[in-house]
């Protein structure tokens, strides 16, 4: 599969990804540079996590006006798959290409720490192979993380099984304790209707490399490439 | 163009206002065979600050230690010391400080800190690739303190989080010397390829020159001649020295820097620190032996209707100058552009070593880039010292007047909950840590931050430490042990000690005293990074730390932070501090001592300040870290974690929280129990080995000669000493996690 990589001004965990993608899950990689409105015959594009564009004004609001996102956003209308970690994720909330908004953790801090995140199902592409009763311990690094959709957004996406991820303690129990930014109904990551468009505030490239102990985050990428080669 | 210099002549007062004495204006007077104009006068005033010339401490620099097998760019050579790694790789490292500002301004001084540490590492074309910092701040009932803290840690975190490059490590100490003044230095630690480095030099004639990077404004003129005052309160009146930060920016430029370094058009850069334009033109020239003609009105400004001088010494951050081979501009305009950053040519490389530097048309300086320069025309002063009264007095302390606490438990509970030795997790949530993703110690806790080099079988181990109270005690021995703790905890981490940077935190040097703890310092830093070969690659000076309030003044301890460089040739055989199974047993290498001289224990048990620093000896500090280095390497031991603040109880204590692994333990027989248990005497280490090793693990230290001691074994999920209940591992890991974000949340 070949996958794309968009680099904003201010991507700062985009070679993260690529190293991943490419190093530990032997995937064909190229970067997509904002300014470009080529997207290279992709499979599957990513937007990393970072600052982009300072993430000044709100996270988000600035990149999702980048010329490339044209095109990612005409690539998810035809169905085609899209990953948004952190600030992609914030990045994708603010194109509304996935539902809700991420609001500012509620001490108001940064946080970077590791968390444990749930499966909520197996029907999605980044869900289907993750163990589903496990507690995946997957850092997150963030200061506009609390994940935020009002009541009838929060129906549909829960009826509709777009809920990807909630946050939870090592048990797999879901409590407001281990909620790290206030995120409503603890909620880590999210799609689109379509369930082609993917965003989650944990970085699971962060959790895939052996050298630093945790692979958690593997199950992840495992999962989407065997959903789409399968 | 006028070849005569615009403005009027000066006098002895001007100059000092800007912080010149009377007989370095009449050495400027000679040095230009005229009186220097306002301008002239500024520059000068910056260029033999204490801050930029290191005038009263660089005679006793260069005795430092600088020669190793692996030094690529030694002290004071490039912008950071360069240390061959291996595998065609090498590691750009040093440290800085951002003390004052960050007393007036802490979020925006911190956070410029952290810029310009960084800043200093990719102009050498070197990609940062992890961050460190060692703070201090005055005492923590303190609103101001408080406020400090909160203010550092968050412009910390806002810059280096946006920056992205991981904070992997520091040190967070609290005393109330440190009230009005705190102190801020910050590591950056990156990597390059052999032979693509930058040098910050200026040469061939008619070579162009650009700034690139942020635009020119008004903040932090005259920032580097106010790092060289002492905090007053007439202090916050030159709140615009102070600058402010955009991460973003440094982002960009040092994309764009590390590109267009590829390019081969570059032939030298430095990035704008203290003193701006100023300083960049002078060293760069001043190094490459050339002159420079300067056109300050195409400088891109922030504002209209800068004056000359303001463009001169403005400290706005985010900025370089690059010097480009003639007729390649293009290709370096081509990359900042794509970058969205500024690139001007705003001067040219001229022969002879005149800087000169016009408005227009009108010349507004002419001064040789050599006589500015630290190495060349710059005061060199030799400063008197004295030994204070306090160490005579110190020397007095004697352990027998201090009474053994009938409750020990409750000294134990006291250590683990003091903001001095309690975790700094409050702090470090709030750095980004992890990305990069090359942090190896996230998951795998050792005593120096252990970082992948991804690609090579090779991991940096780093580490910043510097116990102040014991330099304040003995400046000599202290600093000794600052270098000696680095090195410890690099070698309990697996690694080889490689180099040192340091950024030396002192009072006015002007005072004898404060002098006398400088020169101890050096002698003792110099001692121990002889034994340790681990020469000291660079770092920065920081005087005038000290709070003067009507006529009395109080220098801060002082502070000379080590930041070490360490190796580990083969990640797999790193180790870690947290005991791995039930039964093993625990040995501690190195001697017992009775002496609890300088622990946070006396100190903040019995409030006893001035004693000595604690037991030290350099050559048995070396053969026990031997030890340990082979212990590890035949793989005898499993968890391996030194003594240090809080003592042995504290060292078992951090040992066993991360999985929650009790810990039964006997004290030896001829030692007071609050020393064995919390004393802080140097050269030892607490390490757990397995049952079925410890034959072979005694066999060898009994052939080496190694002293040691079979303290207990890792049991439950409880704490006994001599058998009495010193409560469960999960009551102290919650006191310890949660003690100092109670205070500051």
């Amino acid at each position: 599969m070949k996958f794309g990589v968009v680099i904003f001004p201010g991507s700062n965990c985009d070679q993260d990804m690529i190293y991943v993608l490419r190093k530990i899950m032997e995937q064909e990689v190229v970067e997509l540079w904002h300014k470009d409105h080529n997207l290279q015959g992709c499979d599957f594009i990513v937007l990393p996590g970072g600052f982009s564009y300072g993430d000044y004004l709100r996270s988000g609001a600035i990149a999702r006006f980048s010329p490339i996102m044209k095109e990612v956003m005409e690539f998810a209308d035809k169905g085609g798959y899209v990953f948004g970690v952190c600030n992609g994720f914030q990045i994708l909330c603010e194109a509304g290409m996935v539902p809700g908004a991420l609001l500012h953790n509620t001490e108001r801090k940064f946080i970077c720490k590791n968390v444990h995140i749930k499966a909520q199902h197996a029907g999605t592409l980044i869900t289907a192979g993750v163990p589903q009763d496990k507690a995946l311990k997957i850092p997150i690094a963030h200061g506009e993380g609390n994940y935020f959709a009002d009541a009838e957004t929060l129906k549909k996406i829960n009826a509709n099984g777009q809920v990807l991820f909630r946050y939870c303690d090592e048990n797999g129990n879901i409590t407001p304790e281990s909620n790290p930014n206030g995120a409503i109904e603890n909620i880590a990551g999210v799609c689109n209707a379509g369930k082609n468009v993917f965003g989650m505030m944990p970085h699971p490239e962060r959790a895939a490399d052996p050298n630093l102990s945790n692979t958690d985050g593997k199950f992840l990428f495992q999962s989407l490439l065997s959903m789409v080669t399968s | 163009m006028s070849d005569l210099v615009k403005g009027e002549a000066t006098t002895v007062e001007t100059a000092e206002k800007l912080g010149l004495r009377p007989e370095e204006f009449r050495k400027i007077t000679e040095i230009l065979g005229r009186t220097p104009n306002f301008t002239e006068l500024s520059i000068y005033s910056v260029m033999w600050s204490e801050h930029c010339s290191y005038k009263n401490s660089i005679s006793w620099l260069k005795t430092l230690p600088k020669d190793g097998p692996h030094m690529l760019a030694k002290a004071g050579e490039e912008n950071a010391g360069l240390v061959d790694i291996g595998d065609g790789l090498a590691c750009a490292f040093k440290i800085e400080s951002h003390n004052h500002p960050s007393a007036l301004e802490p979020y925006q001084g911190a956070a410029t800190g952290v810029g310009g540490i960084n800043r200093d590492v990719f102009t050498m074309g070197a990609r940062p690739v992890a961050q460190l910092n060692s703070l201090r701040f005055g005492d923590l009932k303190l609103d101001r303190t408080k406020w400090l803290v909160r203010g550092v840690v968050k412009g910390i975190g806002d810059y280096g989080n946006a920056f992205g490059i991981p904070t992997v490590g520091g040190e967070v100490f609290f005393d109330e010397c440190y009230n009005v003044n705190p102190l801020v230095n910050a590591m950056s630690v990156g990597l390059v390829r052999v032979g693509e480095t930058v040098s910050a030099t200026s040469e061939g004639v008619g070579n162009p020159v650009f700034i690139v990077g942020s635009s020119t404004g008004k903040d932090g003129i005259h920032g580097a001649a106010f790092a060289s005052k002492d905090i007053t309160e007439e202090s916050a009146k030159d709140l615009p020295a102070v600058q402010v930060g955009d991460p973003f920016q440094e982002k960009l430029l040092l994309e764009a820097t590390i590109e267009v370094i590829k390019t081969g058009a570059v032939v030298g850069m430095q990035d704008m620190g203290a003193a701006g334009i100023t300083c960049s033109t002078s060293e760069m020239s001043a190094k490459g032996k050339h002159g420079m003609n300067v056109w300050l009105d195409k400088v891109p400004t922030r504002q209209a209707g800068m004056k000359d001088w303001e463009i001169l010494l403005s400290e706005s951050q985010e900025r370089m100058l690059v010097v480009v081979h003639k007729g390649r501009e293009q290709e370096v305009m081509r990359v900042f552009e794509k970058w969205d950053l500024n690139c001007v040519q705003i001067a040219e490389v001229t022969a002879g070593d005149r800087l000169k530097y016009y408005m227009g048309n009108d010349l507004v300086a002419d001064v040789p880039a050599e006589s500015l320069v630290l190495g060349g025309g710059a005061p060199v002063y030799k400063r008197e010292f004295t030994e204070p009264a306090y160490f005579a007095e110190s020397k007095k302390f004697d352990i027998n007047k201090v009474s053994v606490p009938a409750d020990l438990k409750a000294v134990a509970k006291h250590l683990a909950a003091h903001p001095n030795i309690a975790s700094k997790r409050w702090v470090y949530n709030q750095y980004d840590s992890m990305v990069g993703t090359v942090n190896m110690s996230t998951n795998a806790p050792s005593d120096a931050a252990i970082v992948n080099i991804k690609d090579t079988s090779k991991a940096l181990a780093l580490k910043v430490d510097c116990n102040s109270r014991y330099v304040n005690a003995d400046p000599e021995t202290g600093c000794a042990i600052a270098v000696s703790e680095c090195a410890r905890n690099i070698v309990c981490s697996g690694g080889e000690p490689s180099a040192v940077t340091n950024c030396l935190n002192f009072g006015n040097p002007y005072n004898p005293e404060v002098y006398w703890q400088f020169v101890g310092a050096i002698k003792g830093m110099s001692k121990a990074c002889l034994k340790f070969s681990t020469p000291v690659t660079g770092g920065n000076v920081s005087f005038y730390n000290q709070t003067s309030s009507g006529d009395k003044t109080e220098p801060v301890f002082p502070t000379p932070t080590i930041g070490m460089l360490g190796l580990l040739k083969d990640k797999s055989t790193r180790m870690t501090l947290d005991f791995k199974n039930e039964g093993d047993s625990i040995f501690l290498i190195g001697k017992s001592r009775n002496d609890i001289a300088s622990s946070e224990y006396l100190y903040s048990w019995h409030k006893i300040k001035n004693t000595p620093a604690p037991y030290f000896d350099l050559d048995e500090e070396y053969a026990i870290q031997n030890t340990i280095k082979q212990l590890i390497r035949q793989k005898l031991v499993q968890s391996v974690h030194d003594c240090s603040d809080g003592g042995l109880f504290i060292t078992l204590l951090e040992s066993a929280m991360p999985r929650q692994l009790g810990f039964s333990i006997s004290c030896t027989k001829d030692i007071r129990r609050d020393a064995f248990l919390f004393g802080e005497a140097q050269g030892r280490i607490a390490v757990s080995v397995k049952k079925s090793d410890e034959e072979k693990f005694t066999a060898f230290l009994l052939d080496s000669k190694t002293p040691f001691e079979r303290l207990g074994e890792v049991k439950g999920k409880g704490i006994l000493v001599d058998g009495e209940d010193f409560g469960a591992v999960s009551e102290y890991k919650n006191v310890y996690d949660t003690s100092l974000e109670l205070i500051l949340q």
